[in-house]
C-alpha cells in the first residue's frame, strides 16, 4: 500500500479496494513507527486524520466523491491549518494553534483530502537542510546521516520515507526542489502568483510560493488542481485560469526545444550529477526534442541578490514577531523594550537572527541604495537573461543542485558555504518562473535531480515533460526504503 | 565590507534583537562573511536599470472600501500571551 502512487491510491478507494479509513490507519500507524528514524512530521494529526477519512468514506458512499477524496496528504508545517499548531519550525510558534485557515489547507480539505500531519522545516523556511527547526534535524532516508535538503525537508522525507503518499512544500529559494532532488522525489514550485500564500507562512514574500512534492509527475498534477487558482485574500494572487494539469500529461515532446545554460556546467558541479543531467537530457533528445546551448549570463549575480532580497523581506515579515499578539513572550519583561528584545532572542534560532540582522541592515538608512535597491536591479537583469532565452526555447533544463545532499552537521557553522548550495534555484524564484525537479539519476545511492524550468505559467508544460520522462525511465521508482 | 562589534550591536538594536556580548565576535565573523557574498553586486552598473520589486512586474490589486472581516477578536485572543476583557497585555508604557 505505501508503494503506491496518490494517482493509485485515488483508483484503489474509487474501486472499493480500501477505505480511506483503511488507509489512513495504516499510514499513520507507518508514521508512528517509522519516523522516529527520520523525524520527518513535527506533529501527527491522527485524531483529525481519522475524523477527515470518516467524512471521505462517508462523501464516497454518498456518490459526493471527488478526485483526490480520502486519499492522506501532509502539510510543511508553515501553511496554517485551523485548531493545529501551526509551528514554522519555531519555538516563536511553539505554541501558536492557527485560528484560521490558510487557502491551501482550506482547498484540500474542499478536495476532500486527509491530513496526516504537519511536516517538518528548517525555522521559518530559512535553511537548505532541515537542521535549523526547533524540533531537530530531519534525516534523508536514504541516507540517514546526511541531510534531506531544506528547507522542506520534512516533507521531502515523508514522501521519500513513504510516511505519506505526497505533500506541500513552499519554495522562496529552492525549498520544493532541492529537498526533492536530495529526497529522490518529484517537486514543482510553481510561477509566482498562481498558489494563493495565504495562511502560509511569510519569509520572502516577492519570492514564496506553494507547490506539491510527490513520487511522480502525475501526483504533481494531481495536487497542483487542487492548490492553483486565484485568491482574492492575497494580493499577489494571478487571476488566470487554472488548466487540468492532469490534460495534458500525455502530450508528446516532438520538437520540444529546451535550453541548456553553459553557466550550469561549471566548475562547482559535481561531475556524477552532470553525467546523470547529461543523459537525462540526451533521453529527451531520444524523445524528439531539440537541445540547444543558451547562456544566462548573471547567474553568478543570483546569490548576492536573492539573499539580499530574502533577508530584507524577511526582516520585515518577521518584525511582527514581537510577543503581544500571538506565539511566544519571554518571562518577566521589565518592560516593553525588553519584552521585544528578549522575546525575539529567546524565540528565535540562530540563522533566523542572522537573516534578520542582514536584511535590517540592507534596509537601514544610508544602505538600502547599495543593497536592497542595487539587488532589485540586479534581479531585473536575472529576469531579462531568462524572457531572452525563452524567445529561444520552451524549456531550460539543468542540474537542481551542484552537489549531493551533505552529513548533518557539516555546514552548522558556515552559513555562506549554505547558501552557495542554491545556485541554481534561486535565480527561478527571483524571476518568479515555474521550476520542477525529477529524479534522473544514483549517484553513489544518492539521488541525482534534474531541474526543468518554464515560462510563465507553463507549468502543465513542465508536469507533462515529467510524465513522458516517467514513462521512459524508472528512477522516480527507485526507493529509499 | 566588513562589520564591527559596534555595528553589530547597532544592528541588532534596530532589529529588536537582544544579542549576548559573548556572541558578538561570532555574529561580527558571519555577517561579514555574507556582506562579503554579497559585494560582488556591486561590480555590477546597474545606473539605467529599474528595481525590479515584482517577479511578474504586477502592480497591488486595490478593492472595494467594503466592510469584508467579521469581528473575530476572541477567536483571534485565544493565541495572545496576555489579554484582559478584550484587550492585549503589554508591559506598563506611560509612567
Amino acid at each position: 500500500m505505501f508503494d503506491k502512487t496518490l494517482a493509485e491510491l485515488a483508483q484503489g478507494l474509487e474501486a472499493g479496494e480500501f477505505s480511506s479509513t483503511e488507509l489512513t490507519q495504516s499510514y499513520l500507524d507507518q508514521i508512528n513507527q517509522q519516523d522516529t528514524q527520520f523525524n520527518s512530521y513535527i506533529t501527527v494529526t491522527d485524531e483529525l486524520a481519522l475524523e477527515q477519512a470518516k467524512a471521505a468514506d462517508a462523501a464516497r458512499a454518498a456518490g459526493n466523491a471527488q478526485p483526490l477524496t480520502g486519499v492522506p496528504i501532509a502539510h510543511k508545517d508553515i501553511f496554517c491549518t485551523q485548531g493545529v499548531r501551526t509551528s514554522c519550525g519555531s519555538k516563536m510558534l511553539d505554541n501558536f494553534i492557527a485560528p484560521y485557515q490558510s487557502t491551501v489547507a482550506e482547498k484540500f480539505n474542499q478536495a476532500g483530502t486527509v491530513t496526516l500531519g504537519k511536516t517538518n522545516l528548517d525555522e521559518f523556511a530559512m535553511g537548505s537542510s532541515t537542521e535549523s527547526s526547533f524540533y531537530g534535524a530531519t534525516k534523508n532516508p536514504w541516507d540517514t546521516s546526511r541531510v534531506p535538503g531544506g528547507s522542506s525537508g520534512g516533507s521531502a522525507a515523508a514522501v521519500a520515507a513513504k510516511l505519506a503518499p505526497a505533500a506541500t512544500g513552499t519554495d522562496t529559494g529552492g525549498s520544493i526542489r532541492q529537498p526533492a532532488s536530495f529526497c529522490g522525489i518529484t517537486g514543482l514550485k510553481p510561477t509566482y502568483g498562481r498558489v494563493s500564500r495565504w495562511g502560509m507562512i511569510a519569509y520572502g514574500s516577492s519570492l514564496d510560493q506553494g507547490g506539491p512534492m510527490t513520487r511522480t509527475a502525475e501526483d504533481a498534477a494531481l495536487m497542483l488542481n487542487v492548490m492553483a487558482g486565484f485568491d482574492p485574500k492575497d494580493s499577489t494572487s494571478m487571476d488566470k485560469a487554472v488548466p487540468d494539469y492532469t490534460a495534458t500529461l500525455n502530450n508528446p515532446l516532438k520538437g520540444l526545444r529546451i535550453g541548456v545554460p553553459k553557466e550550469y556546467f561549471s566548475d562547482g558541479l559535481d561531475a556524477g550529477i552532470a553525467a546523470a543531467i547529461q543523459a537525462a537530457i540526451k533521453q529527451f533528445e531520444s524523445m524528439g526534442a531539440v537541445i540547444k546551448e543558451i547562456s544566462l549570463p548573471r547567474t553568478d549575480l543570483a546569490i548576492p541578490s536573492y539573499y539580499i532580497i530574502a533577508m530584507a523581506e524577511a526582516s520585515t515579515n518577521l518584525s511582527r514577531y514581537d510577543g503581544v499578539k500571538f506565539g511566544y513572550r519571554c518571562d518577566n519583561p521589565e518592560n516593553l523594550e525588553d519584552m521585544y528584545l528578549r522575546t525575539r532572542a529567546e524565540g528565535f534560532g540562530e540563522e533566523v537572527k542572522r537573516r534578520i540582522m542582514i536584511g535590517t541592515y540592507a534596509l537601514s538608512a544610508g544602505y538600502y541604495d547599495a543593497y536592497y535597491r542595487k539587488a532589485q536591479q540586479l534581479r531585473r537583469l536575472i529576469k531579462d537573461d531568462y524572457t531572452q532565452a525563452f524567445e529561444q526555447v520552451d524549456v531550460i533544463m539543468g542540474p537542481t543542485t551542484p552537489t549531493q545532499p551533505w552529513t548533518l552537521g557539516a555546514k552548522e557553522n558556515d552559513p555562506v558555504s549554505m547558501y552557495l548550495e542554491d545556485l541554481y534555484t534561486i535565480s527561478v524564484n527571483l524571476a518568479g518562473l515555474p521550476g520542477m525537479t525529477i529524479p534522473c539519476g544514483l549517484v553513489d545511492n544518492l539521488p541525482v535531480g534534474l531541474q526543468v524550468v518554464g515560462n510563465y505559467f507553463d507549468e502543465a508544460l513542465l508536469l507533462n515533460i515529467g510524465h513522458q520522462f516517467q514513462l521512459a525511465t524508472d528512477w522516480h521508482t527507485k526507493s529509499a526504503v | 565590507m566588513s562589520l564591527d562589534s559596534s555595528d553589530v550591536k547597532n544592528i541588532a538594536a534596530l532589529a529588536r534583537l537582544k544579542v549576548d556580548e559573548n556572541d558578538i565576535p561570532a555574529y561580527t565573523e558571519n555577517l561579514s562573511n555574507i556582506l562579503d557574498l554579497v559585494d560582488k553586486m556591486q561590480a555590477v552598473d546597474t545606473s539605467n536599470v529599474e528595481p525590479l520589486a515584482n517577479p511578474l512586474d504586477a502592480t497591488q490589486r486595490l478593492r472595494a472600501d467594503d466592510v469584508t472581516e467579521p469581528n473575530q477578536r476572541e477567536q483571534l485572543q485565544t493565541v495572545a500571551p496576555a489579554t484582559e476583557a478584550g484587550l492585549f497585555l503589554v508591559p506598563k508604557v506611560i509612567e
